[in-house]
C-alpha cells in the first residue's frame, strides 16, 4: 500500500509540472460564470427550460453533474458539457452555486389552481418525506423543486418515467403509482412555491 | 512533498508575477481604475456588467453609437416570421443600474500611447484599460457590393434595419419566386447562421409561398454542423431548399455590379430576393486603431484577451482571433467574463487567474427541431484549447422529443444570455 501511494503521488506531481506547468486551476467564479449563458446570472435562470442552479446543495449539484458525465442522467447537451470538467472543478462550481441564494420563479409562471390543490395533497402523501418544506429546501441529495421552472420539471420527470434518467428506488416506487395528470399536478404544486 | 506540488508552486508563480507586473507601467494603481469599453454588443455589454459585479470601485464607461442593440442570434427567426424584431431588441438601462456609464457616440480613434479614446462627438476618454468589442465589418470580396447595393440586396448580418429590410422583401415576394443566400468564406460571425437562415426562410416559404425556393450559393465547400443541416434539408425542405458548393460555382457569388449577380465562373444568377453575406473582418474601429493583423482580425493573448499589438487594449468577441473558440454570441459572452476578471485583477495590481470558457450554439432548423454544438475550453500552453472528450454536436439519431426540447433550450438560452449581458 505505501509503495502504491507514493507512486500515485509522483505521478500527480509529474502531471502538475508537466501539462499545466505553472498554471493554477481556474477559480470557482471563473468556472461557474461560464454556466450563466444558459442558467442565468448568478445561477438564477430567467428561461423556462433551464433550471435555476443557485442555492441547490453542493452534494446534489455534484451528483447531477456526475450523472450527466456517466450517462445515468439523460440530457441533450449537459452530457457534452459535463465531460469538460474534472471532479475537482465540478466540486468548485457546486460549492460556488450552493452558496448563492435561490430565487423562486413562481411569479413568472402561470398555473392551474385546481392542479396546485390536487398536487398539494399528492405531495403530502408521496413526496414530502424526502422533498421537505414543499420542496424548497436544499437537502443533501434532493434538488430544490419548489419555485423551479415548470418546463424544466416536466422534462426531468419525462426522463425519469421513461427510464432514461435513473431514479432512486424510493422515488421510483412513488412515481410509478401516479398517472400523467397526477404527476402534472405535483409538478405545478412544486413550481408554484414562492 | 505533497503540499509543495500545488500551493508552493502557486506561491512561486505568484511572486514572479508580482515582480514582473511591478515592472510594467501599464498596471493601474488603486487610485485610478478607469475602463472604457468600445461597443455595446454581447461581448462589450457582458464585460461592462461583470467588471462592475466583481469590483464596483472600477469606473466603467461603455461607448456605443446606437440606443438599442439587436442580437444577431435568433434574428433568423425574425426572417422566418416566427419572432418579432422587438423580441431581439435590447437597451442599456440594465447596465446603467450596475453603475456603467453609457455614452451614445461613435468612437473614431484609440490612442494606445496616451490611453485615450476619442469620439465623433468630440469627446475624449482616458482609460487604464480599454476593451474593444466592435463585432465585424465587411470585406470587398464581392465586386459592386457597396452601400447602395446593401439596400437592395441586404446582408442582414448585423441585425436591425437590415433584418427588417430582408424580411419585407421576403413578404413582398410573389409565390413561385427564388431567394438566393450568398454564404461567406471562413472565418465569419456565426458559422451555422447562413444554414439556419436558409431553414427558417424555407419553412416560411413552405407554409406561405409553396411554389417558391431558396438556394444557398456558398463560397465554401463545407460548413458548420453540415451533416445535421443536410439531414434537416432532406427532412423538411427537400422540394424548396438547395445548397450549392463553392466547387460548382468557382467561389460562390463574386460580383453584383449594377444589380447583375454573377458567380466565380461567370454565370448570371436570377432571383427575386438576394441575401448577400460578404466576407468579414474585425469591426471598423479595430482596423482604424491598428489592432488587426494582415488577416483582418485582432491577435490577442488568450489568457486576458489583451492585444498583442497594443498593450492596455483588450479585444473580445467576433473581432478577436480566438480560435478554437468560434465567433459566436456565447463565446463573446464567455470571453467577456474572462476579460472582465483579468481587468479587475490588473487594475488592482494583481496577476490575472487561469481562464476557462464555454461555447453553446443552437440552430433552429424547423419549428420543433433544434440542433446544437457545445464545447468546454481550457488554457493550455498559453492558448485556448478544447477539453478533450467534452462537447460536440447533437446526435444525428437524436429523437424528435429531444430535438423539440433543444428548441426550448435555445429559447431559454436566449432569455438567459441577453439578461446576462444587458439585464439589471
Amino acid at each position: 500500500m505505501p509503495a502504491k501511494k507514493s507512486h500515485a503521488m509522483l505521478l500527480g506531481s509529474f502531471l502538475l509540472f508537466g501539462s499545466s506547468a505553472l498554471m493554477a486551476a481556474p477559480s470557482a467564479s471563473m468556472l461557474a460564470n461560464t454556466c450563466a449563458g444558459c442558467h442565468g446570472t448568478n445561477g438564477i435562470s430567467v428561461g423556462p427550460a433551464s433550471p435555476t442552479i443557485a442555492g441547490k446543495s453542493a452534494e446534489y449539484l455534484k451528483e447531477v453533474m456526475e450523472g450527466y458525465k456517466s450517462g445515468d442522467r439523460h440530457a441533450t447537451i449537459m452530457n457534452r458539457i459535463a465531460k469538460g470538467y474534472t471532479d475537482e472543478e465540478i466540486a468548485l462550481m457546486a460549492d460556488y452555486y450552493a452558496a448563492l441564494p435561490f430565487e423562486s420563479a413562481a411569479e413568472k409562471q402561470t398555473f392551474d389552481s385546481a392542479k396546485i390543490e390536487a398536487g398539494s395533497k399528492l405531495y403530502k402523501k408521496n413526496c414530502s418525506k424526502c422533498h421537505d418544506e414543499n420542496g424548497t429546501l436544499a437537502e443533501d441529495d434532493s434538488g430544490i423543486l419548489g419555485g423551479q421552472w415548470l418546463p424544466y420539471l416536466q422534462f426531468t420527470m419525462v426522463d425519469y418515467r421513461s427510464g432514461r434518467s435513473e431514479m432512486t428506488k424510493k422515488m421510483k416506487k412513488k412515481v410509478e403509482k401516479l398517472n400523467d395528470e397526477e404527476i402534472e399536478s405535483v409538478l405545478q404544486f412544486f413550481a408554484s412555491q414562492k | 512533498m505533497k503540499k509543495l506540488n500545488r500551493r508552493d508552486f502557486i506561491k512561486i508563480a505568484g511572486t514572479t508575477a508580482a515582480v514582473s507586473t511591478l515592472g510594467i507601467p501599464s498596471i493601474g494603481s488603486a487610485a485610478s481604475k478607469k475602463v472604457v469599453i468600445v461597443g455595446g454588443g454581447t461581448g462589450g455589454a457582458t464585460c461592462a456588467k461583470y467588471i462592475r459585479m466583481a469590483d464596483d470601485s472600477v469606473e466603467v464607461t461603455l461607448i456605443e453609437p446606437n440606443k438599442h442593440y439587436y442580437t444577431c442570434y435568433l434574428s433568423n427567426e425574425v426572417l422566418g416570421g416566427a419572432r418579432k424584431i422587438d423580441s431581439i431588441k435590447f437597451g442599456y438601462d440594465g447596465l446603467k443600474k450596475h453603475g456603467v456609464k453609457v455614452v451614445h457616440d461613435m468612437v473614431t480613434g484609440i490612442d494606445a500611447g496616451a490611453r485615450t479614446v476619442t469620439t465623433k462627438g468630440g469627446d475624449s476618454f482616458k482609460y487604464d484599460r480599454c476593451v474593444v468589442a466592435p463585432g465585424i465589418s465587411f470585406r470587398d470580396n464581392i465586386a459592386g457590393y457597396d452601400d447602395a447595393a446593401m439596400q437592395k440586396m441586404p446582408h442582414a448580418w448585423k441585425a436591425g434595419d437590415q433584418t427588417m429590410l430582408l424580411r419585407k422583401q421576403l413578404e413582398a415576394m410573389a409565390d413561385g419566386g427564388t431567394v438566393v443566400i450568398a454564404a461567406p468564406p471562413n472565418p465569419f460571425r456565426c458559422p451555422p447562421g447562413p444554414y439556419e437562415r436558409a431553414c427558417q426562410i424555407a419553412n416560411y416559404l413552405k407554409n406561405n409561398k409553396p411554389k417558391s425556393k431558396v438556394m444557398i450559393v456558398d463560397a465554401k465547400e463545407a460548413f458548420s454542423k453540415q451533416k445535421l443541416f443536410m439531414q434537416a434539408f432532406d427532412r423538411y425542405y427537400k422540394d424548396n431548399l438547395e445548397w450549392v458548393s463553392s466547387f460548382d460555382t468557382d467561389g460562390g457569388i463574386t460580383d453584383v455590379t449594377g444589380g447583375v449577380v454573377k458567380t466565380g465562373e461567370g454565370t448570371t444568377l436570377k432571383a427575386d430576393v438576394f441575401n448577400i453575406i460578404p466576407a468579414q473582418q474585425a469591426g471598423a474601429i479595430a482596423l482604424t486603431a491598428g489592432l488587426a493583423d494582415d488577416s483582418g482580425w485582432c491577435p490577442v493573448v488568450h489568457k486576458t484577451f489583451e492585444s498583442t499589438i497594443h498593450k492596455g487594449i483588450h479585444v473580445i468577441g467576433d473581432a478577436a482571433i480566438q480560435k478554437p473558440l468560434p465567433k459566436s454570441g456565447y463565446a463573446a459572452n464567455s470571453e467577456a467574463k474572462v476579460t472582465a476578471a483579468a481587468i479587475v485583477e490588473l487594475v488592482n495590481g494583481r496577476e490575472p487567474g487561469t481562464p476557462s470558457w464555454v461555447n453553446t450554439c443552437y440552430s433552429i432548423v424547423a419549428p420543433d427541431d433544434g440542433i446544437s454544438v457545445a464545447m468546454v475550453y481550457n488554457f493550455v500552453d498559453g492558448k485556448v484549447a478544447k477539453v478533450a472528450g467534452s462537447g460536440g454536436l447533437t446526435s444525428l439519431e437524436s429523437t424528435p422529443d429531444d430535438r423539440a426540447r433543444e428548441v426550448q433550450y435555445a429559447y431559454s438560452w436566449f432569455d438567459n444570455i441577453v439578461h446576462d449581458a444587458f439585464g439589471a
